[in-house]
């Protein structure tokens, strides 16, 4: 690639962002799992954030028909209060996509920048903070996430993400706290350092751009554990909900007795596969991801 | 420990001035280098050999400021180095510059060539805007050899072989005007029909824009070429045993231990390397730096080690009469004023 | 007598999602017994592809395109291209064995020195422990390493040179006719070298076996050759015994390597580095690989690649069309090319 132009502070003929897209497509579209992944998760955020927008939301159900079984008017069928079913799964989304997007952006911000400090300023300061981190890994999830529940009641789905940040970081932080320590080692770091560069240069144009591969798989991987964590809660109904939500669909159908009744399969069955179906896709992505941002796996 | 300059005039840029450097590891103490001296002029060449586990990376890197001696001072411009603080000790920093070993390590594979070199152009203010810093790096290219510039100006590490890495690697080096470079085995991982032209390379910088280099090396040979108008120090276990010109030590060593290496080296010529004489060592083992043997390191493999004496007590760098002038760190040779070659013979 | 080895036309391909690599192309070349041949080429060169194929270590991607390796012992004559598995692993190591870079990484890092010798000792079908520690100690004496400090030994426990040794006794256990070392010298300090090279000097004298160096370092060809190759672009473009190739070379890269290979001893000569870089493997440029780089190059040298033409000396092959004007340049002088050309 020659820069035709003269470049500006590093630009070249397209612009950066759109040029790396279309590439990254490019490389995706060799792996077969990882463009399906991909096609799902753009489907789900579809499905969650703008179906809705055309979908209106359905409060009351239509009594005469508790249960019914798929058909032209119901695809998924109803539930038990007559309610269809695919337009909760619509509805349903949006909650559990957002508390995952924002308590893995949180997780991973918190873990980025403490790992970074961590690394980089070492002492007692990285000792305190790996000690607390440790502590955090080695409790069971499950056990503090009810604890911290219980304690924080959450409400509405932003505290809820928070509340699940708390817990998620203390892992990837551990895991960027080690590659920075490599990373600051490194030849180039060392140059940066001889040529006075100063330590935000070092940081965000040296270090974090090496990352980049590794700080967006664990965002993804951040959301799967979001959304298994947010199901659980749910489900055990340790956090007072009210609205849409598929981890909800699967609570009303436990209180209500509805893994009891054969018709009631596609109420129950529906937010399962849609959970499934969800994660599915996340991690298939992902996997293509590692194999994409791995130069020596790419081969090109 | 006082410093005899042998060929520099003038006071000298950069001293070691009885640097040591110890590291801590498991299993006690390790002298990676033990009270070296040495001092580099101005537009000097010169190149600081040995095997590994000498001592010679941990002198360049204590030379550039990247690592800290834990004995003796480091003088530059006459001035302690370690004892500054802030600006000073950053400009220091900036007059000193390294260039690694490993072309595919030393640049950022997610930079251009122009980030990695426009980079401390603009953070040391050394371009009026951005017209200016492009043709500054594009000067930088071509000083090094790369040309076009701009056919690399947009390209990544990964785009570029090894040997153009380590132009780029000088490049940047120079982008903040420094007064020394000090190329650790900086051709060691190059293909070995370009080794020459970056050695040229630098030499040329010494030339025309009178930075000094010091060049850190295994290979004597490369050592030879690139010291031929300057000098070579021979680094054995953590201490400088001979520094001399460099054809006075490759035709008539004056220690013992340089006098071995040079017999022993395989050469590219098959009627000298099959019939070169050999220096034999009493053994080949090497001992480790964790248990050094007291005296002079080099006695137990030694032929002319004289028990009593080379066993007890460490032979000092001292300057050797003869036609060169050079310096030497062997009892036997300083007694009977004569290299260790001619004993030998 | 019939080589012992006998390299035909071979080319081999890399599958890559560029197209294929051409790493090797229309190699030929016989070694006799007992003797010692010299590979010299550097990256790029094909020279390491070459030699894991000699014993069919290459990997999936590789594909043999052409050609043959012809390996002969008392017995009989093999291709081993088509070898079946199980007389495959007999001809490893019984018959030809390699010898790996100790620097990268060869040894198993879990395992200590005797399960390294037991384990290839009972995948080539030896099973009696007592004899397999027997050997060991032999082996071990013959490389100058003491069996008691060795033995017990870790890998990271033993210095470079150490490590190169014992690779060595490791691939004479079956007592093989060929051995193929692949940068035995590489990444070793000075003194070390010259312990190998002495070594494997005295070794080849008293156990009459041949040995192929596959290196980058002309040094070693110089020191334990008889015949040497060098190689570019994945092809042999000079063919000949060591001193010929060193005093009296006829292609162009060959003069170039040397000359820019600067020595300890004698005079410094006109030294200069090869300008340019090798070609890109897969989209060769037309005519003779070399002729971008080269300061004979004329029109007619990038229309077709030459095909290695004997030159004015006996069994000494160049593929230049050019190697009278090169000879002109070089003479015959036993001395240096760098020291001919800079008094030239």
């Amino acid at each position: 690639m020659t820069a035709a132009a003269l470049p500006r502070r590093g630009d070249r003929t397209l612009p950066r962002p759109l040029e790396s897209a279309i590439e990254f497509l490019r490389l995706l579209s060799k792996r077969p799992s990882g463009l399906i992944g991909f096609i799902g998760i753009l489907f789900f955020l579809t499905l969650a954030f703008v179906a809705p927008l055309f979908v209106p939301n359905q409060e009351s159900g239509d009594v005469t028909q508790l249960y019914e079984t798929p058909s032209l008017q119901h695809l998924l069928g109803t539930d038990n209060a007559g309610r269809d079913v695919l337009n909760q799964i619509v509805q349903g989304g949006k909650e559990i996509m957002s508390v995952a997007l924002i308590t893995a952006f949180l997780t991973t911000l918190v873990a980025t920048v403490l790992g970074s400090i961590s690394a980089l300023i070492g002492g007692r300061f990285d000792a305190a903070l790996v000690a607390i981190a440790d502590i955090l890994l080695t409790v069971p999830p499950l056990i503090v996430l009810i604890v911290i529940s219980a304690l924080a009641r959450p409400t509405n789905f932003l505290a809820l993400a928070l509340v699940l940040s708390l817990l998620g970081w203390a892992g990837l932080m551990r895991q960027v706290r080690a590659q920075v320590l490599t990373l600051k080692e490194r030849d180039y770091v060392e140059a940066a350092r001889s040529l006075d560069l100063g330590l935000i240069h070092i940081v965000f144009r040296e270090i974090l751009p090496n990352m980049r591969s590794y700080i967006v798989i664990h965002f993804v991987l951040a959301m799967t554990g979001a959304i298994y964590a947010q199901v659980a809660l749910i489900i055990l109904g340790l956090v007072p909900f009210s609205g849409k939500n598929w981890a909800l669909m699967l609570y009303f159908a436990q209180t209500q007795g509805a893994f009891y009744f054969k018709d009631a399969f596609w109420f129950v069955f529906s937010p399962i596969l849609a959970i499934i179906l969800l994660q599915l896709s996340l991690v298939l992505f992902v996997n293509a991801l590692e194999d994409i941002f791995n130069p020596r796996l790419r081969s090109s | 420990m006082s410093v005899v300059d042998t060929t520099v005039v003038g006071r000298p840029l950069i001293e070691l001035d009885g640097v040591s450097r110890s590291f801590k590891v498991p299993g006690g103490v390790i002298t990676a280098v033990d009270s070296v001296s040495l001092a580099i002029g101005a537009g000097e060449a010169l190149c600081i050999v040995g095997e590994s586990g000498c001592g010679k990376t941990t002198t360049g890197r204590m030379l550039a400021g990247i690592l800290r001696p834990t004995g003796g001072r480091l003088i530059y411009e006459g001035q302690d180095v370690w004892a500054k603080r802030g600006t000073d000790l950053s400009a220091f920093r900036r007059a000193v510059q390294l260039v690694h070993q490993d072309p595919y390590a030393s640049l950022n594979p997610t930079r251009t060539i122009f980030q990695t070199l426009s980079a401390p152009i603009y953070r040391h203010k050394k371009a009026k805007g951005n017209r200016d810093a492009v043709n500054r790096v594009r000067h930088l290219l071509q000083v090094v050899g790369l040309t076009p510039p701009d056919d690399f100006l947009g390209k990544y590490p990964h785009q570029l072989s090894g040997g153009q890495r380590q132009r780029v690697a000088i490049a940047r080096a120079l982008t903040v005007d420094p007064r020394l470079i000090v190329a650790d085995e900086a051709v060691s991982m190059v293909d070995v029909s370009i080794r020459i032209s970056l050695l040229n390379l630098l030499l040329g910088l010494r030339n025309e824009m009178g930075v000094s280099i010091v060049l850190i090396t295994h290979d004597l040979a490369v050592a030879r070429y690139f010291a031929r108008e300057g000098r070579i120090g021979v680094m054995y276990l953590g201490r400088m045993v001979e520094l001399a010109r460099s054809e006075a030590l490759v035709s008539d060593p004056a220690h013992p231990y340089s006098a071995a290496l040079i017999a022993a080296i395989p050469e590219a010529d098959p009627n000298i390397t099959r019939s070169k004489d050999r220096v034999m060592l009493k053994t080949a083992e090497v001992p480790s730096l964790l248990a050094l043997p007291p005296g002079c390191t080099f006695h137990p493999r030694c032929p002319l080690a004289e028990e009593g004496l080379c066993d007890v007590l460490v032979p000092a760098l001292l300057p050797l009469p003869g036609g060169s002038p050079r310096e030497v760190a062997c009892h036997v040779a300083i007694r009977e004023r004569q290299p260790a070659a001619e004993l030998l013979a | 007598m019939t080589p012992i080895l006998s390299v035909r036309d071979l080319s081999i391909d890399y599958r890559t999602r560029r197209g294929p690599v051409h790493a090797v192309r229309d190699v030929s070349f016989d070694i006799a017994k007992g003797e010692t041949v010299a590979i010299i080429g550097e990256s790029g060169s094909g020279k390491t592809t070459l030699a894991v194929s000699l014993i069919r270590l290459s990997p999936r991607s590789a594909k043999i395109v052409k050609g043959r390796i012809l390996y002969t012992n008392d017995r009989e004559t093999v291709d081993i291209r088509t070898l079946p598995d199980d007389e495959l692993r007999q001809y490893r190591w019984s018959e030809c064995a390699m010898v790996f870079q100790a620097a990268l990484n060869s040894f198993n890092p879990v395992i200590n020195i005797w399960e390294q010798f037991a384990d290839t000792a009972r995948a080539h079908g030896l099973k009696d422990s007592k004899k397999i520690h027997a050997r060991a100690q032999e082996l071990l004496d013959l490389v100058h390493l003491d069996p008691k400090r060795v033995l017990t030994a870790y890998p990271h426990e033993l210095s470079g040179g150490m490590k190169q040794r014992v690779l060595i006794a490791l691939s004479l256990m079956l007592e093989p006719q060929l051995i193929i070392l692949d940068e035995p010298t590489t990444a070793l300090d000075i003194l070390t070298q010259r312990s190998i090279i002495d070594l494997l000097g005295t070794l080849r004298k008293r156990l009459g076996f041949s040995m192929i160096f596959i290196s980058h370092d002309l040094s070693i060809a110089a020191e334990l050759a008889d015949r040497m190759i060098t190689m570019y672009a994945g092809t042999v473009v000079e063919r000949a015994s060591v001193t010929d190739l060193f005093y009296r070379p006829r292609h162009p890269y060959s003069v170039g390597l040397l000359r820019a290979v600067p020595r300890v001893s004698g005079a410094m000569g006109a030294v200069a580095s090869i300008p340019g870089s090798p070609p890109d493997l897969i989209r060769l440029p037309p005519g003779c690989t070399y002729a971008p780089r080269c300061p004979l190059a004329i029109p007619a040298c990038s229309e077709r690649e030459p095909d290695l033409l004997p030159v004015d000396m006996p069994d000494h092959d160049a593929r230049c069309i050019l190697w009278k004007t090169v000879a002109e340049q070089v003479g015959n002088a036993e001395v240096a090319v760098a020291e001919k050309i800079a008094t030239a």
